[in-house]
């Protein structure tokens, strides 16, 4: 139970102080200007999955050839409009006091009875400001990338109905006041996810993908429906001003169960153990969709979510604790699986899920990991983004191959895209002054303030990440060509590496949010105060070790990889190690044996017993009773009968279940 | 013994029901007297107006009605305190009124199969008979299912309105023998129709048998058939409680029976896949209003005292109804067999409202109750379950409606309109925000959690999981597989259909988006009265 012990001594203060330490949300509901325009955010994609989903199809033939020419056009306007407004809401919200950033603005009731209230409010404040700025910005340049991305396909209008979708269902998520209307955020990018994993709907594997990703989410919602109908139950409210303010006043057992319905739910939408496995086969959508969903935005819901919902957290350490085993759980095994992918994006996909590992383990921490937690989601929005455009580029030069054993030496024909990739490259592996460095290297070191054994595999995975992403370099851009004579690797289109510029720069600077503190002290009134903890040894020290093993990482890729000869085809005689992660690590196997299966089985059974068994009972019963069933044959379909008798025997089963309860 | 009485019978608060009685009757002789060229049209405006007409008189009897204990109950006990309109009742009435409206278009649909309705010409005619041929060349129908249809709703009034057991059972009876004949009309597929009808008949009466059985029982115990002496005798604790406990099991079976419950369910997916498919969807989503309004009167109004006796039944059959209902419709390959079970499955979820009941005092003020819950959640599954069996009814072949789950694979590309709106209301049936189905699960598993009911809830988030994979299959059929030989076809409907889907599907969204009008009716509808 000491793992965390700051949270245990959290929990055990008094309610009073309590409110100190964990910030209560109460926003200011006339802020008034260009506060009111909030809902502006959301209205703009809105608009333009209406007028590219709902309103062009049903065009006269003429209008609806434009519509598909330069509807892309308008979903990337929507989407670029929408960064503009976050960002002079940003800039206006900068301008406020810093007790009075948060803002809230009351759109509707959503209903209302009694005790049942859910509003559909809106709150801004400084963690809503920094999504706001990363879905709209990181999603604007996705937009443009898919330009030229999608040019060819004839379902273009359609991929950006899609998008726009998606971004307004995450600016949902994000920007709302309660969670009931988080959940539909939440079930909206969902269902936008699957359209999109699913988009080229003519491969096979990729509407079993987008069924599997949507099967996989609806488990991890579970978590958080039960978590809203139990808040409901507890709070009568699911806003966070009241839930926050209610929150201690909650039986133990109450919140430790809201913790973990709430991590639960987090797993399914962030792929974390044991609710991961959707996450690889993901990567069937279109490139674009991979930056933006699986890697930038929607992944990492969880963190929002773990983060958002911290005045629960606060006052549960089980639940926290939990949240730290499923974070270190997985971002070793994100890392693992990274090792041995051979296709570019499943590798980045693993990576992602390791990234988000990090995250996670940050938000465990409590107000310490908090403020780290967004950082790294930033740092990483960035030059993930960035890595999975760049992949995108090269699969554009390759005619769409995604396995890197028939890449290599493509630094000389994508010049732009190999230098783009490097800064993303530079980024992830935490090398000294890149963004991730920054906020990796926060991270660990408060992990292992706090508990050394977690702090250590953290490192670890540090390492970890230094080897598979130096494999994905060496293998892409280095080495021997193995390509296909009749593969002509060129350069993407401006319209595609202009985005890959931008996000470069930002993997490259991203680190400046952590000037002076800054991003701590701007969320400090979200996520409450930190209780300083020495670490075991001074910071700079740590710094040094976590490069020392990031390089070590790297230089065993070195000498792995660099060195030796890619086979172009995967070599079979390999160890069980590299097997099981090829495998990712029998995710789908553990899946089907404990559910699937077992499912499966149990739907047989009753399906065979509803159409077997009865009759069979019935048969059985007949014999012994003669006669009767002679009689009973004569109705002229045999099932009538048996339909009867289970129609007896559950009316004797409720009978004698209500005498054996109530007089037994 | 006491002397008979003659009841007073208050004829204002009962117009709405004494419409529909007058109207099915006058369609009666509309049939015997009138020519068979002006039939059809005859009855399709008596129905609708008369609908219409009770529809309105149950907005101004609800305006009108008494209220008791500061607005928390409302209502009068009619003829001589056998029938209660009270606010639960006329809510029921004003949703089956539109239910029935929404029916009555259905069956009136003539565009679908080449000019003629979905009901066989002449039902006597024998399958495959040259009486049958010469039927089907002269293009007959039956005008008959109209005022049958109008038995039917004057019976699913009279039910959960219904104040003691004998009135109950009368109730049950006039809704149910209509139906039995309905289901047995299909124009195609005639057997399977036949075979539907004669199974819903048998076990419809092996029920009744059940349910009138343990009115006996009922009567022993408490000596009366009226609810308020029966709950009188339950609180004070006279009589044999083994008789109680009994009459109890055995009158739920009766009422469990008609919604379809697990393990009362069988016949749901024969019936539903045979009967035709506007008497499918009418009988889906009216038969489970009416009878969840009478489940709910007898279990509140005569046992509510008695409550922990029958709590603990109703949580393992609503547990078992959602896992039994969601599990089963998994395999089916039929679209009309997988509504059905999911109807089983949501039987189960309305039931999670249902032992939401708490006594008056328990409930904070304006705390949700249980009756409104359910309320919400029956017209939130109506008018999703009769958009879903009108839009089956459009999808078909050569040989009518194709109603093969494979056979639906490319839906998305011939008729992208049909294909959203069935995804939308499968959707809703899943219970994904934004519809009505979210709201209303919401809704029964506040109270449910709220009465301490939450392994139930557990059960029912986990099933409604299930539930989600078996919609989202149908939706991946529709959109992501390659069609089979030709595809699907989608007939254009003429306006009756198409306002139907429409209508059904808008106001799935309104209770999704805007619920609060509705709830708030509900909430006004407040409780039953004694």
């Amino acid at each position: 139970m000491n793992l965390l012990s700051h949270s245990v001594l959290a929990a055990g203060l008094p309610m009073a102080e309590e409110g100190a330490h964990t910030p209560v949300v109460a926003p200011d509901m006339g802020a008034g200007g260009v506060f009111d325009l909030l809902w502006l955010v959301i209205a703009l994609p809105v608009l333009g999955a209406v007028l590219l989903l709902g309103v062009a199809p049903f065009l006269p033939a003429s209008l609806k050839a434009a519509a598909d020419k330069h509807g892309h056009l308008v979903g990337t306007a929507m989407a670029a409009l929408s960064f503009v407004l976050s960002l002079v809401l940003f800039v206006a919200l900068l301008g406020r006091d810093a007790e009075s950033r948060q803002v809230g603005q009351q759109l509707w009731t959503w209903f209302e009875t009694g005790s049942l209230t859910v509003g559909m409010d809106l709150l801004y404040d400084q963690l809503a400001a920094l999504f706001l700025l990363l879905i709209t910005g990181v999603g604007s340049l996705i937009h443009v990338y898919a330009i030229g991305y999608m040019e060819h396909d004839p379902r273009r209008r359609r991929f950006f109905g899609y998008l726009n979708l998606f971004v307004a269902a995450m600016l949902t998520l994000i920007l709302s006041a309660n969670f009931v209307g988080l959940f539909l955020g939440w079930e909206g990018v969902g269902l936008a996810s699957y359209l999109l994993i699913g988009f080229w709907q003519h491969k096979p594997s990729a509407a079993a993908a987008a069924k599997k990703a949507f099967v996989i989410n609806r488990v991890g919602d579970i978590g958080l429906s039960l978590a809203i109908a139990l808040m409901f139950a507890t709070f009568g409210t699911t806003d966070f001003g009241a839930v926050s303010e209610l929150a201690g006043e909650a039986s133990q057992g109450t919140l430790n169960a809201l913790g973990l319905l709430l991590l639960l739910g987090a797993c399914g939408k962030s792929a974390q153990v044991p609710l991961q496995a959707w996450l690889l086969d993901a990567m069937e959508g279109p490139t674009p969709v991979s930056a933006l969903i699986h890697a930038a935005t929607m992944v990492t819901a969880g963190v929002y979510l773990v983060v958002r919902s911290n005045f629960i957290y606060e006052l549960t350490p089980v639940a926290q604790t939990a949240v730290v085993i499923v974070a270190t759980v997985t971002l070793l095994w994100g890392a693992i699986l990274g090792c041995a992918k051979d296709d570019i994006k499943k590798a980045l996909a693993g990576s992602t899920m390791s990234q988000i590992g990090y995250m996670m383990l940050a938000a465990g921490l409590g107000p310490v990991g908090y403020p780290f937690a967004i950082f790294h989601l930033l740092t990483h929005g960035f030059f993930k983004a960035n890595m999975f455009l760049g992949a995108g580029s090269v699969m554009h030069g390759m005619n769409d191959d995604v396995d890197m054993r028939h890449y290599g030496a493509l630094n000389k024909a994508m010049p732009v895209t190999f230098l783009t990739f490097a800064m993303g490259y530079l980024a992830i592996i935490g090398f000294p002054g890149f963004s991730g460095f920054w906020s990796k290297d926060k991270i660990i070191e408060s992990a292992l303030a706090d508990n050394l054994v977690i702090g250590l595999l953290a490192l670890l995975g540090a390492g970890i990440t230094g080897f598979y992403m130096t494999r994905l370099m060496l293998m892409t851009f280095f080495g021997e060509k193995r390509w296909e004579a009749d593969v002509h690797p060129h350069e993407s289109p401006k319209v595609m590496t202009v985005p890959l510029i931008v996000l470069a720069a930002l993997s490259v600077l991203g680190g400046a949010l952590l000037l002076g503190d800054w991003i701590v002290t701007w969320l400090e009134p979200v996520t409450g105060v930190a209780e300083h903890h020495e670490p075991p040894l001074p910071a700079i020290v740590i710094t040094l070790i976590i490069t020392a093993v990031v390089a070590l990482g790297v230089a065993a890729a070195w000498f792995l990889v660099g060195k030796r000869e890619i086979p172009r085809e995967a070599p079979q005689d390999v160890s069980f190690a590299t097997r099981a992660a090829r495998a990712d690590l029998y995710g789908d196997a553990i899946n089907d044996a404990v559910v699937v299966r077992p499912g499966a089985g149990l739907v047989g059974g009753l399906t065979t017993f509803d159409r077997v068994g009865v009759d069979g009972v019935v048969e059985g019963g007949s014999s012994a009773v003669g006669g009767l069933s002679t009689t009973m044959r004569r109705v002229q379909n045999g099932f009538v009968r048996s339909y009867a008798l289970s129609l007896l025997g559950g009316a004797l089963l409720v009978v004698l279940a209500l005498l054996a309860v109530n007089l037994g | 013994m006491t002397e008979f009485v003659k009841p007073s019978i208050e004829y204002f608060e009962l117009w709405p029901l004494l419409v529909v009685f007058g109207v099915a009757c006058l369609g009666v002789v509309v049939e015997a007297f009138l020519p068979r060229s002006v039939r059809y049209t005859t009855q399709v405006v008596l129905a609708l107006g008369g609908l219409v007409l009770a529809l309105v008189g149950v907005v101004l009897v609800a305006q009108d009605v008494q209220t008791y204990d500061d607005g928390a109950a409302r209502g009068v006990l009619a003829v001589g305190g056998t029938i209660a309109v009270d606010g639960p009742s006329l809510f029921i009435w004003g949703l089956v009124l539109a239910l029935a409206i929404a029916g009555v278009l259905l069956f009136a649909e003539r565009h679908l199969d080449g000019g003629v309705s979905a009901f066989a010409g002449q039902a006597a005619a024998v399958p495959g008979t040259d009486a049958e041929t010469a039927s089907i060349a002269a293009n007959r129908e039956h005008t008959e299912v109209y005022p049958l249809m109008m038995f039917a709703v004057f019976g699913m009034m009279l039910f959960p309105a219904a104040n003691d057991l004998l009135t109950m059972f009368v109730g049950l009876e006039i809704l149910s023998l209509p139906l039995y004949l309905l289901s047995g009309l299909a124009r195609r597929r005639r057997l399977l129709s036949q075979e539907a009808a004669l199974k819903y008949f048998l076990l419809g009466a092996f029920s009744s048998g059940f349910f009138l059985y343990g009115a006996a029982l009922l009567y022993g115990f408490a000596g009366s058939l009226d609810f308020a002496s029966i709950n009188e005798a339950v609180r004070n604790d006279v009589g044999n409680q083994a008789l109680l406990l009994i009459g109890t099991g055995l009158l739920s079976v009766g009422l469990l029976f008609k919604v379809g419950a697990v393990p009362f369910q069988a016949w749901t997916p024969d019936v539903y896949q045979g009967a035709p498919t506007p008497v499918t969807a009418f009988m889906a989503a009216g038969t489970k209003v009416a009878a969840f309004g009478a489940i709910m009167r007898l279990f509140y109004v005569a046992l509510g005292a008695d409550r922990w006796s029958w709590q603990p039944m109703l949580w393992i059959i609503a547990v078992l109804s959602m896992f039994v209902g969601a599990a089963l419709a998994i395999t089916q390959t039929d679209i009309k067999r997988l509504l059905a079970y999911s109807s089983v499955a949501h039987t189960g979820f309305i039931l999670t409202g249902v032992i939401g009941l708490q006594a008056a005092d328990q409930l904070a003020v304006g705390e949700i109750s249980s009756v409104q819950a359910v309320l919400f959640y029956l017209a939130t599954y109506g008018f999703a379950t009769i958009g879903a069996f009108a839009v089956v009814s459009l999808v078909r072949d050569g040989g009518g409606e194709t109603t093969a789950i494979d056979r639906w694979a490319g839906l998305g590309k011939e008729s992208p309109v049909v294909a959203a709106v069935f995804a939308f209301f499968l959707l809703a049936m899943a219970g994904i925000p934004l519809t009505s189905g979210f709201v209303g699960k919401l809704a029964v598993f506040s109270v449910a959690l709220a009465a301490g009911a939450w392994p139930v809830v557990v059960a029912a988030v986990l099933a409604s999981i299930v539930a989600a994979y078996l919609y989202v299959r149908v939706i991946k059929v529709m959109y992501f597989d390659a069609p089979v030989g030709d595809g699907p076809s989608v007939a254009y409907p003429s306006v009756l259909t198409a306002t139907t889907i429409a209508v059904g599907a808008a106001i799935t969204l309104v209770l999704g988006v805007l619920p609060g009008p509705v709830l708030d009716l509900a909430a006004v509808a407040g409780e039953f009265i004694r």
